[in-house]
């Protein structure tokens, strides 16, 4: 049967990825095994005749609302590990307990149930979602989007960083640089003219030393700036042959 | 004028508040203003008894309802003045003796910067008083009660700066408000029996009332009038409020004031009389009081606190006949009367020797006074013949009717009341012959620095005046029982009752032992030398000397337990009440404490413990199910 | 039925999360699987009563949930912002 089948890839699909919630380290795998299960509840809801909810939860859920998730997580570090050992005494072994009696205690009250199954074949088609929504539930709709205003609004409230300073223009800047002492000029390109212009090369003054400014200080921190002496030697034999001279 | 009445009460408390408020500017002649507000009293209560003497028939006087005092539910108390008969008379005592003291307090108080206070006080001594007799209910007469007791504590601390002198202020003032507990316990049981406190209600229906109500409303009545009259056991606070000016002494600790418990169980009278049990009791009080001051009299060398010792002794004999019922409430207010002018006058007399001898009240200095200050002599010796009970002077009449009465009765009562009042009369005798012989005879004990020298005329003739009203009175208003028929409305007429004993022989004793006691008297202080030193005396003398110990014993029984009471109720309260307490909020904070592990601020275990309940609550709904 | 049954599976993982996962952002994506679990328990049971109901509640859901995702990530930015952190055992002022 269809159904069964899908039942049991839906199953797998949606509960060995959201064990990544419990055990997984890095937040991004985790982020990206709830996508993998909000896919799996959309063809859940497909196979239950709710295809109008089976596209709105990809859209919203897997689209928009893992999305921001992740946007977040890069927002405030990506590379936030967090240490599984617990801190909390007795925590880890309560919360995974009542959890677990929590799921028992579903299931045994799911099995004692005995309903009818009235299957009618009544397909959720978005036309009849629709006429529901706008006639009978047309107040919970609009309840709902004052809500959605609201809470744009206050995620707006809450991100907000009022500025407690006037701020300073461009002109006030420079000048403060120069009271500073900084050199009005611009600094130094990196690259080696004519010869090799990435970004991981520092630049060299007329007598051939390297000028360390000229290149981001974020490349010299991950290691990944040339120090631009072959090119000196090459400069020094013009016999021997570059690397990038084709 | 009876209707006026109450002028006699304002004028003198405006009089009071003026000279109060008036300032240093009032200075020179603010005791004129108070002179003249005694004497517009004398004069309004002169012409209210002028009035009432011209009224014939059972019941002269009038009840004056000035206005609605308090406009209770079930208590509705008016302000309301009561002129009869026994209010009248002791408006004219205060009143009279008042203005006298009044006047003979300017020469005395001449060179006292705060006389314009003293003058103050006075007055407003006068109208509490005026008030306390007036009044028409007991609530009222209280708010007089407690007035006197005000004025009284003003002026025996009048001298405050003397450390002493301002404790026995104090002490005065405290054993007063022990008698007011009596007054107003006596009050509450009348609003729970009778549903009113004024005298018209209360006594309307008194004789319906149980012998066991009256029993304990007399009883606590008694101890009001303990607490002010200064009786037994209520009676240490008199002596040492000789610490005030003796004008004081003479107006408020002699004449009148003192006199309030006697006026408020002879004016209670519908009560006592329903109960015998508490008469009795009052009777007794009286006769333990009037030996106890008068061995106290016998002993003491200040010439005020023999005086007061007699006062003490003298108001016995007023309790006594007013314990007797109907047959001696006549008598005691008319032993009060003469007593008030023989004792003022004799008051007034130390007062002038003090003011000789600069002040000196020790009679051991003194002596032989009879020729230098012969005014005084005489005008108190006259006071002395008086207070013996000589014919034919004042006190005699009223004297002798109370011993006569307190010889009538069955059974034990007038053996041993009887005998009392006898050996009081003697032991009177004694002791006031003591006094004047010390005083105005034998040879000079003075040191050189004391000149003495006649009081001025301002002084001396409220003295002369006094003494005759001592000499005379008592014959005045005895000849054919008129005081007596005059108070009949008030309290009652008195069957005749036959003494035990025949009243010839009474008299006879009575006369005998005093002129027993003034011979005594002087063998020992008129004609032998008097040590200028006290000998140290027998037991007894000491005894006496020191007021029976009155104040040892008050702090033997009273004080120390009620101070190891009071301890051991403060322990008790740190220790049980406190502690009950402080465990119980120790226990709660520890409880706090405990429960204050569970907000360990980690929203993770909050989150936990919201998923444990609803589990709980859960497993609870499904095994319900 | 299953289906119930395997909403109720991912309402106690999702609840496990949220109880033992330390970083804010994972701990909410825990509060978003039980928001889906029981989603997906009211589409089984609009299923199995052949009714449209369930579908609209679960839509509603839906946006409730998009709306508590916005509210709730802004909190934890301005967490980020005032403690460099998103430990949700952190914030501890509320301690006893």
């Amino acid at each position: 049967m269809v159904n069964e089948v899908l039942f049991w890839i839906v199953a797998f699909l949606t509960v060995i990825p959201s064990l990544a919630l419990l055990f997984a380290k890095r937040p991004v795998h985790i982020a990206m095994s709830i996508v993998t299960v909000m896919v799996g509840l959309a063809a859940a809801y497909v196979g239950l005749g709710a295809p109008f909810l089976g596209v709105v939860q990809i859209v919203v859920y897997t689209g928009a609302v893992m999305m921001m998730f992740l946007f977040v997580l890069m927002l405030v570090g990506v590379d936030q590990r967090e240490d599984l050992k617990e801190t909390i005494k007795g925590q880890k072994w309560i919360g995974f307990a009542g959890s677990i009696g929590l799921a028992i205690l579903l299931i045994a009250v799911i099995g004692k149930v005995t309903m009818e199954p009235r299957i009618t074949g009544v397909e959720g088609n978005p036309e009849e979602i629709a006429l529901q929504l706008f006639s009978e539930y047309v107040l919970v709709m609009e309840v709902l989007g004052f809500l959605l205003i609201t809470a744009a609004v206050g995620a707006l409230v809450l991100t907000h960083v009022p500025r407690l300073t006037p701020r300073r223009t461009q002109v006030e800047l420079a000048e403060a640089r120069v009271l500073a002492g900084a050199n009005p000029v611009n600094k130094p390109m990196p690259g080696v003219y004519a010869r090799h212009n990435a970004l991981d090369v520092p630049a060299l003054d007329p007598e051939g030393n390297v000028i360390e400014d000229s290149v981001s200080r974020v490349l010299e921190i991950r290691h990944q700036t040339q120090d631009g002496a072959e090119f000196r030697a090459h400069l020094e034999n013009p016999e021997q042959k570059g690397g990038d001279d084709k | 004028m009876q209707s006026l009445i109450w002028l006699a009460i304002a004028i003198p408390l405006a009089s009071a508040a003026f000279l109060l408020l008036a300032g240093k500017r009032a200075d020179a002649w603010g005791h004129w203003v108070g002179v003249a507000a005694s004497s517009v009293a004398f004069l309004v209560g002169a012409g209210a008894l002028l009035e009432m003497l011209g009224e014939s028939g059972d019941h002269p006087g009038m009840t004056l309802t000035l206005w609605e005092f308090i406009p209770g539910g079930d208590l509705n108390v008016d302000v309301g003045l009561l002129v009869d008969p026994l209010s009248i008379t002791f408006v004219m005592l205060i009143t009279f003796v008042g203005t006298l003291i009044h006047f003979y307090s300017v020469a005395y108080m001449e060179h006292d910067v705060a006389r314009r206070r003293f003058f103050a006080y006075l007055n407003l001594f006068i109208a509490a008083m005026l008030l306390l007799v007036l009044a028409d209910s007991f609530l009222l007469l209280f708010f007089g009660w407690e007035g006197v007791g005000l004025a009284s504590y003003l002026l025996i601390g009048f001298w405050n700066q003397k450390n002493e002198y301002a404790t026995a202020a104090n002490k005065a003032f405290v054993v007063n408000r022990i008698g007011d507990i009596g007054l107003i316990v006596a009050m509450g049981m009348m609003f729970a029996a009778f549903g009113a406190v004024d005298f018209e209600t209360v006594f309307a229906q008194a004789p319906e009332a149980s012998t066991a109500t009256l029993t304990a409303i007399g009883l606590a009545l008694l101890l009001a009038a303990c607490g002010k009259s200064a009786q037994f056991p209520l009676q240490s606070w008199l002596g040492d409020a000789m610490a005030g000016p003796t004008p004081v002494s003479a107006l408020i600790h002699a004449a009148t004031m003192v006199t309030a418990g006697v006026y408020l169980i002879v004016r209670s009278a519908p009560i006592f009389n329903g109960a015998p049990d508490a008469q009795l009791v009052v009777a007794v009080v009286g006769a333990i009081t009037l030996l106890l001051g008068a061995f106290i009299g016998m002993a003491k060398d200040d010439i005020k606190k023999a005086l007061a010792a007699s006062t003490m002794s003298q108001i016995g004999y007023m309790m006594l006949a007013a314990g007797l019922g109907p047959i001696g409430y006549a008598f005691a207010i008319f032993h009060l009367v003469t007593h008030g002018f023989f004792k003022a006058g004799m008051f007034l007399g130390a007062g002038s020797v003090m003011h000789a001898m600069n002040d000196g009240v020790d009679m051991r200095r003194y002596g032989a006074l009879r020729g230098v200050m012969t005014i005084t002599w005489v005008t108190f010796g006259l006071g002395w013949l008086a207070i013996l009970g000589v014919p034919p002077f004042s006190g005699y009449w009223s004297k002798d009717k109370i011993i006569e009465a307190a010889f009538v009765g069955d059974g034990w009562q007038p053996w041993v009341l009887g005998g009392a009042a006898l050996v009081g009369a003697g032991l009177t005798a004694f002791y006031m012959s003591r006094l004047f012989f010390m005083t105005f005879h034998g040879k000079a004990r003075w040191n050189d620095e004391v000149h003495p020298h006649e009081s001025p005329l301002l002084m001396t003739v409220p003295m002369m005046i006094l003494a005759v009203g001592s000499a005379f009175l008592g014959l005045f208003l005895a000849s054919g029982d008129r005081f007596a028929h005059f108070l009949e409305p008030v309290t009652g007429h008195a069957e005749h009752h036959d003494p035990v004993i025949p009243i010839p022989l009474i008299i006879g004793l009575t006369l005998a032992l005093v002129i027993l006691g003034a011979v005594i008297a002087w063998l020992k202080y008129g004609r032998a030398d008097v040590p200028e030193e006290a000998p140290a005396g027998s037991l007894a003398t000491i005894t006496a000397r020191n007021d029976f110990f009155q104040d040892s014993v008050n702090r033997a029984v009273f004080q120390r337990p009620g101070q190891h009471l009071t301890r051991t109720l403060v322990y008790g309260d740190a220790a049980i009440i406190d502690g009950a307490v402080n465990k119980q909020a120790r226990g709660w904070a520890r409880l706090g404490e405990g429960s204050r592990k569970f907000q360990n601020g980690q929203v993770r275990s909050y989150a936990l413990t919201m998923l444990v309940g609803v589990v709980v609550i859960a497993l609870v709904i499904v095994m319900g199910a | 039925m299953n289906y119930v049954i395997l909403a109720a599976i991912l309402f106690s993982i999702g609840s496990a999360a949220v109880l033992l996962r330390r970083n804010a952002i994972v701990a909410f994506m825990g509060v978003e699987l039980m928001l889906n679990a029981a989603n997906l328990a009211l589409v089984a049971f609009s299923r199995m009563f052949g009714e449209l109901d369930g579908q609209i509640m679960a839509f509603f859901v839906m946006v409730v949930a998009a709306a508590e995702v916005v509210v709730g990530l802004a909190i934890i930015i301005a967490l980020f912002r005032a403690r460099q952190t998103i430990s949700l055992d952190e914030p501890a002022e509320l301690k006893g």
